[in-house]
C-alpha cells in the first residue's frame, strides 16, 4: 500500500498540489486522472521522491519514505519499478542489456539466470527475437513494452506508469493497459497509473483518483465514476461526443 | 553575481553526490575502460596531428626570430621545448580537449536529463551523479596526462622535422637542444596542470549537462555552457598552477 498524507508542493508561487491525501491498495490498478497540467506527473514524482514535497508524507507499507536519507531510500527503490512518459531506456544499450541493468546493478545472480530473467520479463510483455535491437529501432509500443519489462525485472512490489498509453493507436493502448493490470493481479502489485485515457479509466480503473485545481477531487472506481453527479468529473468524462452518446444511450 | 554564486555552490553539492562510493565494482571498472576509450584513444588523432604542427610552426617563429650570430642555434630546439612542455601541450591540448570532449559530455548527460533516463536511474536506487559522471572524471584524469605526454614527443618531433628540413639546425644540435637545461620539474608542472585541466572539463560539462532543464534546444546550450565554462577555468587555473609551481 503507498499512502500520502496532506502533500503539498508548489513551484514559485505556483501551487500544483494542494494538501493531498490518498491511499494505493496492493494488487489494484489506482489510477491518477485529471486535465493536462492538473499535477499527475508532479503528483507521482512526489511519490516516487524525483521531487521533494514542500510539507506532508509519503509511506510505503507504512514506511515514512518522506524522512528517509538517500541511503535507506535505495532499499525501497529497489522495490519499485517506473514505467516513464518517453519510455526512458537507455539508448546506448541494447533491449537485453536494458531490461539486464537492474540485475546488473543490484543482484549477483550468473549471466545465465540473468539471461533467463530478461527473456522472462520480455516473453510477459509479448516481445520475442528483439533483445539485440537498440531502442532507436523500436516502435512507440515496444519501447514502452521494453520499459514495462524493465520494470519488472526486479520483482517490484511498487509500479508508477506515467501515461503509458500516450502516443500509442487505441488498440496498442488497450493492450498496454491490459498488461499493467494483469501484471499488478499477477504479483500482487500496487500500481499507480496516470493517464488521461477515458478507455484505461473505464476497462481497469480499479480505484481512480481526479485532480482538479490542485486538489484531490474525486475518488472512485471505474462503475462509480460513470454515474457520479460531480460536475468536473463529468465534464471531464464526457469531454468527447462518443461519451456523450454513450451516456444517453445507456442511461 | 548571485548566479554565479549559486552556480558554484550547486556545482558543489553535485561533487559530493559524484565523489561517492560507486554501486557495483565489475561495472564501474567496466564503465571506466570504455570512457578512457570514449575520452581518450578517440582523441588520439586530433592531438597527434595538432602537436606536429604546432612543433613545427614553433621552430620555424624562433628559427625566424634568431636570425642573429650571437645566438646559438641550438636555442631552436630548447625554446620549441620550453613552449611545447609549459604551455602548448597541457593548455592549448585541454582547450582543444574542451571543446571535443566536454561538449560530448555536456550533450550525452544532459540528454539522459531530458528523456528521463536519469530519473529511470535514480528509480532503481542508483545515485546517478556518481554513475554518470565519475568514471568520466577518473578516465580523463587518467587518460589526458598520457595524450599530453605524447603530444609533447610528437610536437618534438614536428619541430625537429621542419629544422631538418628547412636547414635551419641539423639533428645533434637540435637534439642538444631539447636536452640543455632540461628540468623534470617541468614535466611535472606540465602534467599536474593537465589533470586539473582533466578534472575540470569532465566536471564541469558534466554539471552543465546534469541541470539540463527541458528539451532538445537546452541540450545544445548546455552543452555550448559546459565548453565555455570549462575553458574559461582552465585558463584560471592556468594561472593559479603556474604561480604556485613556477612563481
Ligand atoms: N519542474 C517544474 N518547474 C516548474 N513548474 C512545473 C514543473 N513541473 C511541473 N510544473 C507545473 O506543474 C503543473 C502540473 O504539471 P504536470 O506535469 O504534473 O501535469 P500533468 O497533469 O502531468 O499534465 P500532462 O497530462 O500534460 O502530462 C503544470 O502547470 C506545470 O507547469
Ligand atoms: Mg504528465
Amino acid at each position: 500500500m503507498i499512502e500520502s498524507r496532506n502533500i503539498c508542493k508548489s513551484f514559485g508561487d505556483h501551487l500544483v498540489l494542494d494538501n493531498i491525501s490518498v491511499k494505493f491498495d496492493q494488487g489494484k490498478t489506482n489510477l491518477i486522472i485529471g486535465q493536462s497540467g492538473s499535477g499527475k506527473t508532479v503528483l507521482m514524482k512526489c511519490l516516487v521522491g524525483l521531487l521533494e514535497v514542500d510539507s506532508g508524507q509519503v509511506f510505503f507499507n507504512d514506511r515514512n519514505f518522506s524522512e528517509m536519507n538517500f541511503k535507506e531510500r535505495k532499499l525501497i527503490r529497489h522495490e519499485m519499478g517506473m514505467l516513464f512518459q518517453g519510455g526512458a531506456l537507455f539508448d546506448y544499450l541494447t533491449v537485453e542489456e536494458n531490461v539486464m541493468f537492474p540485475l546488473n546493478m543490484f543482484t549477483s545472480k550468473s549471466l545465465e539466470e540473468k539471461k533467463e530473467r530478461v527473456n522472462f520479463c520480455l516473453n510477459r510483455v509479448n516481445l520475442i527475437n528483439v533483445e539485440n535491437l537498440m531502442p532507436s529501432e523500436l516502435s512507440g509500443g515496444m519501447k514502452k513494452r521494453v520499459s514495462i519489462a524493465r520494470a519488472i525485472a526486479m520483482n517490484p512490489k511498487y509500479l508508477f506508469c506515467d501515461e503509458p498509453n500516450s502516443g500509442l493507436d487505441p488498440k496498442t493502448s488497450i493492450l498496454i493497459d491490459n498488461l499493467i493490470s494483469e501484471i499488478t493481479k499477477e504479483y500482487n502489485i500496487t500500481t499507480v497509473i496516470n493517464t488521461h485515457d477515458m478507455n484505461s479509466v473505464i476497462e481497469i480503473g480499479d480505484n481512480i483518483v481526479f485532480l482538479y485545481n490542485g486538489k484531490l477531487w474525486w475518488q472512485g472506481t471505474n462503475k462509480e465514476i460513470l454515474y457520479t453527479n460531480n460536475e468536473e468529473i463529468n465534464s471531464f468524462v464526457y469531454a468527447t461526443e462518443l461519451m456523450r452518446k454513450l451516456k444517453s444511450e445507456n442511461i | 553575481m548571485l548566479q554565479i554564486l549559486r552556480n558554484i555552490g550547486a556545482y558543489i553539492l553535485l561533487m559530493r553526490r559524484v565523489f561517492t562510493k560507486p554501486e557495483k565494482k565489475e561495472v564501474f571498472r567496466k564503465q571506466i575502460i570504455t570512457e578512457i576509450d570514449f575520452l581518450g584513444l578517440d582523441s588520439l588523432g586530433i592531438v597527434a596531428v595538432l602537436s606536429v604542427f604546432m612543433g613545427s610552426v614553433l621552430a620555424i617563429q624562433t628559427a625566424y626570430n634568431i636570425d642573429s650570430p650571437w645566438i646559438p642555434k641550438y636555442t631552436i630546439g630548447f625554446t620549441t621545448r620550453q613552449s611545447i612542455i609549459l604551455e602548448f601541450s597541457p593548455t592549448i591540448i585541454s582547450l582543444i580537449l574542451a571543446g571535443k570532449v566536454g561538449s560530448r559530455i555536456a550533450s550525452e548527460i544532459g540528454t539522459m536529463r531530458v528523456t528521463e533516463q536519469i530519473d529511470a536511474l535514480e528509480i532503481m536506487g542508483i545515485n546517478s551523479a556518481n554513475y554518470l559522471i565519475l568514471p568520466k572524471i577518473i578516465a580523463a584524469v587518467f587518460i589526458n596526462p598520457i595524450l599530453i605526454v605524447i603530444s609533447i614527443f610528437l610536437g618534438l618531433l614536428g619541430g625537429w622535422l621542419v629544422s631538418i628540413l628547412g636547414n635551419d639546425i641539423t639533428t645533434e644540435t637540435y637534439l642538444y637542444g631539447i636536452q640543455y637545461c632540461f628540468k623534470g620539474f617541468e614535466i611535472f608542472y606540465a602534467l599536474v596542470k593537465t589533470a586539473v585541466f582533466a578534472f575540470i572539463i569532465t566536471s564541469v560539462s558534466g554539471y552543465t549537462g546534469y541541470y539540463t532543464k527541458g528539451g532538445a534546444l537546452e541540450v545544445g546550450w548546455a552543452s555550448t555552457k559546459g565548453v565555455v565554462y570549462s575553458s574559461i577555468l582552465i585558463i584560471l587555473f592556468n594561472l593559479i598552477l603556474t604561480q604556485l609551481l613556477l612563481g
